[in-house]
């Protein structure tokens, strides 16, 4: 605008705050990258070791590359077992999370009734409760009720479900306020029943939703330690496994296990990305 | 069944609530009260009797002040110096990024699929004694001869930072996503700098993601243990390690149980504090 009033002195000024905001600009893309390689260092580093044949008991220091670690990943006692138990739990806690999740999202955005900001409340409080205070809390409750639970596998699964219910009812809660109610009107203006409107209309709409929140649980619960470790009596996760190396050796199948699971979650993220840059681009095309 | 709901408007909301509540009820209300049950007992183990115990509480903070008081002033630098890396991150993310956003918003998010202890290990490969980190800051003589990293203060902080910053990135991004372009265009229309432009409506509007992002990182940064564990020494050692150590290794259950009540206790009265000072709608969304 200014430049079209004063064409010659823009110019000139134009050029030096130009240069400016060039020199400016980049410092923010520098700044920004640099925390980017921050952030990615851990994770090279998790990787590289995983390749590397330490000479001690502990995988700290470069000693040289070897393949045999993913070869023969499960050769450390209990790292398999370990794993599996953490992918058992997490499958089974997040199904059950996510149908309780989304039952509660359905009931708050749909409907009004008495106690919706009581419920509100009880969904937003064990998010920002501490884990260690979640943790013990529950392990007090199944200290004191040793005749109905003992410290194991359905333990750790109870502690699981409780904890990925809340962000299961945020996530598809998103989703749900931002749905279409004319489409079941008009399902239901068709003679379609409750159920039948919920099975082809509502639930399709939603699971895209529910989809992401069962994949933000199974991460959630795979990669949980502390509350996990408070109520797991001898069971084993694979973070608690890794608990109990980290005081006396680190073999680096750990960070074989933990490069296998971060490269498989990053597959699917990024096969995520890709589809939604192509569908975007379509659409594009199309209009 | 169709008519079954029909009939029962009323009804149905409570339906969909009652098994997702009564899990919430039982493993989180239900607990609560367990813990402050057990707060109040007195006895050693296996042999604690309910008995008001109230002096637990004023033991434990006379006893644990130094590891509380820590917990929260660690969390505190842990949450600046998120607030300070991501918000320029995300700001260049959400303007500048182009085509590009997404694949960073992915390796904002990448630490979380490596397991936490592993990645909070992958910080002693980097800071270890014999590492490149160390060995330049002891050339460059910001380390003595034989200065470290590891079993510092600084560690620990740090592994904290790193551990919850997509915490403090994400609902900054949110925000700062949802601004509309043409306030800015309006700002720029009206003469304003673009400096001016972003004090006074880029960082206002983006408020809210700023508070939420705050809460998020400092709630678990306070109750955490696993940083000051692996990275730090019993110097370094937070709440969360003595209740930790409590529950596991000494069995001393009260003392545990009353000192996560004052944990929760100063988190819940800092949220109301700061709900007030920010304004409440802001922090339920």
């Amino acid at each position: 605008m200014t430049a079209l009033a004063e064409p010659a002195r823009s110019s000139r000024l134009g050029l030096g705050s130009r240069a400016w905001r060039f020199a400016k600009l980049h410092a923010l893309t520098v700044y920004a990258l640099a925390v980017v390689v921050y952030l990615m260092l851990p994770i090279a580093v998790v990787i590289l070791f995983s390749f590397n044949a330490p000479k001690g008991r502990f995988n700290y220091v470069w000693q040289g590359f070897t393949l045999d670690n993913w070869v023969n990943w499960n050769s450390i006692l209990g790292i398999q077992d370990a794993v599996v138990t953490s992918l058992e739990v997490g499958l089974l806690a997040t199904v059950v999370a996510t149908v309780l999740g989304t039952l509660i999202a359905m009931a708050i955005v749909r409907h009004h009734f008495v106690g919706r900001s009581t419920t509100n409340l009880i969904v937003f409080l064990p998010m920002s409760t501490p884990e260690i205070v979640l943790g013990a809390s529950l392990l007090t409750l199944f200290l004191n009720t040793t005749a109905v639970f003992q410290l194991g596998f359905v333990t750790i699964f109870i502690a699981h479900v409780m904890f990925i219910v809340s962000f299961v009812v945020v996530t598809v809660k998103a989703r749900l306020i931002g749905f279409d109610r004319h489409l079941e009107e008009a399902a239901m203006d068709l003679g379609a029943n409750e159920l039948t409107t919920f099975r082809k209309v509502t639930l399709p709409l939603i699971a895209p939703a529910m989809l992401a929140a069962s994949l933000l649980g199974f991460a959630l619960s795979i990669d949980d330690f502390v509350i996990t470790y408070l109520n797991s009596g001898s069971t084993q996760t694979f973070p608690i496994f890794v608990w109990g190396a980290a005081r006396v050796s680190v073999p680096p199948q750990i960070n074989v296990v933990a490069s296998a699971i971060f490269l498989i979650a990053i597959a699917l993220a990024l096969g995520n990305v890709f589809w939604e840059y192509r569908s975007a681009r379509r659409t594009q095309g199309a209009t | 069944m169709g008519t079954f709901f029909h009939r029962n408007r009323g009804l149905t909301p409570y339906l969909l609530l009652l098994p997702g509540v009564l899990w919430l009820s039982l493993f989180f209300l239900v607990p609560l009260g367990f813990l402050g049950y057990q707060s109040l007992q007195s006895g050693i183990y296996p042999n604690f009797e309910f008995t008001w115990e109230f002096s637990n509480f004023s033991d434990a903070f006379s006893n644990y002040h130094e590891q509380l008081f820590r917990s929260f002033l660690y969390a505190g630098i842990a949450t600046a110096v998120c607030l300070v890396l991501a918000y320029p991150l995300v700001y260049w993310i959400a303007f500048r990024a182009g085509p590009w956003r997404n694949l960073f918003l992915l390796a904002i998010v990448a630490p979380f699929f490596v397991t936490y202890l592993v990645r909070t290990l992958a910080w002693l490969n980097i800071l270890a004694d014999q590492g490149p980190v160390v060995e330049l800051l002891r050339d460059i003589h910001v380390l003595g001869e034989d200065g470290r990293l590891l079993a510092t203060t600084f560690a620990v902080v740090s592994g904290i930072a790193y551990n919850f910053f997509p915490f403090m990135a994400l609902p900054i991004y949110v925000s700062l996503e949802q601004i509309d372009e043409r306030m800015l265009e309006a700002a720029k229309d009206l003469y304003a700098s673009s400096t001016q432009a972003f004090l006074r409506v880029t960082l206002p509007l983006s408020a809210p993601g700023i508070v939420a992002g705050t809460l998020l990182t400092f709630i678990p940064a306070a109750g955490d243990f696993i940083n000051a564990a692996l990275l730090g020494t019993p110097k370094q050692s937070m709440v969360g390690n003595v209740i930790q150590a409590k529950f596991l290794e000494s069995l001393d259950y009260p003392t545990a149980a009353s000192l996560s009540f004052i944990l929760m206790g100063i988190i819940l009265v800092g949220l109301l504090v700061y709900a007030r000072v920010v304004g409440a709608e802001r922090l339920t969304g």
